[in-house]
């Protein structure tokens, strides 16, 4: 299908995200180099997707395609129906470093968005997110004194502010010390299941597919292509060291062709 | 003996204040004169209201000409370090005209502007163009690639892009080169007014020389250079020091 006809797509009841036969060439030197390859993938309202794949192979690529900020070259996305053409404040992408502006506070990051709300509302906004990503009594620092948890709290909390229907992460907590990023987890689960946003999480951490999603989505090494989609049929709180837990990552260690071993 | 930390630079300055009167006293009148004499210099000048009269007229003339040049040089370069097309349009021009001198433009200077204020606030213009030129254009192109993409994604017009993302990720490195260039711009101020006009601390120096070999009031004129020179670099770095201004990009 061409991207000139996915505007017209019906979607399902239920679903946000629909990605079909997607695909990414760019030329470099002349050469031309495929970076994505018929990806397709149908994600629900409310859920919780994680991509894997080994590094290089194109996972953020796909993000950046999926939130508008890169035009692939073949196949469409759309969400609800429409097709992406461009970034857009309904669905906002969160980085994995430098994400939040440092000339700002702590409030004036979470309000960035909200210029156009008036002031009464746009204080309640930010009071409900500082408490949401617990950063009270941070409002007036700036990001420099503030540590790598807490920066990645704060783009969290901007991002959620402006009332996305998507959040895509791109190795959010990929900078984070294994402790940090650990207790990160958990918070960003408690906000999916008090906010229930639909969440896109690139990561190359298989334990942390396994501990948040919904779906895991196996890219294959460059062109990406989608390997596999593994469900994790897991209920929150997940036990970590339960059969079921070790039997999914090792399957997903598997898909990616990594050993038992180290 | 603890001597405290602020008092340090005061001692040191005030024993070589010391020793140079020493060594003058053991040469009179040949190398230089003494604090004491530049100190009676300083004083003559006070008495005879030239002093306050002749750091305005440099200071006047600064202000134009490093204003003008700011004024100018910093849309320009955000602009070409925003369009690279236009960047590498003007890249050989800019290039070209940087390394010739503030000096350089002396007799032009006084050919379009005559002897007067015009031309010595042309010759600092000259001087802090360039330099303020290539300090906005790679302030600019140092700017992380994530403030765009996080401007883009919330959704900003161009001129919410330029007045919330552009203009702040850019005011540290400017703060900086907008405190070296207004070190140049009083360079240029001295050597200008040497020439070009009437007045100023410049003309001080040569006209004291001139008008009988007053050497005490050629030093007072460098001592109160210095001195000015260096309130104008504290002022700036307490510009640079301002918690929203004060950010470097490995942070954040």
């Amino acid at each position: 299908m061409s991207s000139t006809e996915a505007v017209v797509t019906e979607p399902r009841a239920g679903q946000k995200l629909r990605v079909e036969h997607l695909g990414l060439v760019y030329e470099r030197d002349g050469e031309s180099i495929a970076a994505l390859e018929d990806i397709n993938l149908d994600v629900s309202e409310g859920e919780f997707i994680c991509i894997v794949g080994p590094s290089g192979c194109g996972k953020s690529t796909l993000l950046n395609v999926l939130a508008g900020f890169l035009p692939s070259t073949s196949g469409s996305v759309t969400i609800d129906g429409e097709s992406v053409n461009g970034p857009d404040p309904r669905r906002i992408l969160v980085f994995q470093e430098r994400g939040v502006f440092p000339w700002l506070t702590v409030e004036g990051n979470i309000g960035f968005g909200l210029s156009k709300l008036p002031r009464a509302q746009r204080d309640e906004r930010i009071a409900h997110y500082v408490q949401t990503v617990r950063l009270e009594g941070f409002e007036h620092t700036y990001p420099s004194d503030l540590s790598g948890g807490m920066k990645q709290r704060l783009q969290v909390a901007r991002a959620l502010a402006v009332n996305p229907d998507i959040l895509y992460l791109d190795e959010p907590f990929g900078a984070l010390d294994s402790i940090t990023r650990v207790m990160m987890r958990g918070e960003l689960l408690r906000i999916w299941q008090s906010e229930r946003r639909t969440i896109i999480f690139v990561t190359h951490d298989i334990d942390e597919a396994v501990q948040l999603a919904d779906r895991v989505v196996v890219l294959s090494s460059r062109p990406a292509r989608i390997e596999d989609i593994i469900t994790i049929d897991i209920q929150h709180p997940r036990n970590i060291s339960s059969p079921r837990y070790l039997e999914l990552r090792d399957e997903l260690l598997k898909q990616i062709g990594l050993a038992y071993e180290v | 003996m603890k001597i405290p930390v602020r008092l340090r630079p005061v001692l040191f300055i005030a024993a070589l204040l010391a020793i140079w009167q020493i060594v003058i006293g053991c040469n009179p009148g040949q190398l230089l004169p003494g604090p004491i004499g530049v100190a009676g210099g300083i004083v003559e000048l006070l008495e005879h209201g030239l002093l306050f009269k002749y750091v305005v007229a440099s200071l006047f003339r600064v202000t134009w000409g490093f204003g003008l040049a700011a004024l100018l040089a910093i849309p320009l370069g955000l602009m070409l370090g925003w369009y690279r097309r236009g960047e590498m349009a003007f890249y050989p021009l800019i290039q070209v005209f940087r390394p010739i001198s503030p000096l350089a433009w002396i007799p032009i200077a006084i050919l379009w502007f005559g002897v007067g204020d015009l031309a010595a606030i042309f010759l600092i213009f000259v001087g802090c163009f360039f330099p303020l030129l290539l300090t906005a254009m790679s302030a600019v192109h140092a700017i992380p690639a994530v403030y765009f993409n996080a401007g883009r994604n919330f959704g900003l017009s161009p001129s919410a892009f330029v007045s919330r993302v552009l203009y702040p990720a850019v005011v540290p490195q400017l703060l900086i080169g907008l405190r070296i260039t207004l070190g140049i711009a009083w360079l240029v101020v001295v050597a200008a007014e040497m020439i070009s006009v009437n007045s100023g601390l410049g003309f001080l120096i040569v006209d004291a020389r001139n008008a009988g070999n007053r050497y005490d009031l050629v030093v007072a004129g460098m001592v109160i250079i210095g001195a000015i020179g260096l309130l104008l670099d504290l002022g700036m770095r307490s510009l640079e020091q301002m918690k929203s201004f004060h950010w470097t990009s490995s942070e954040g």
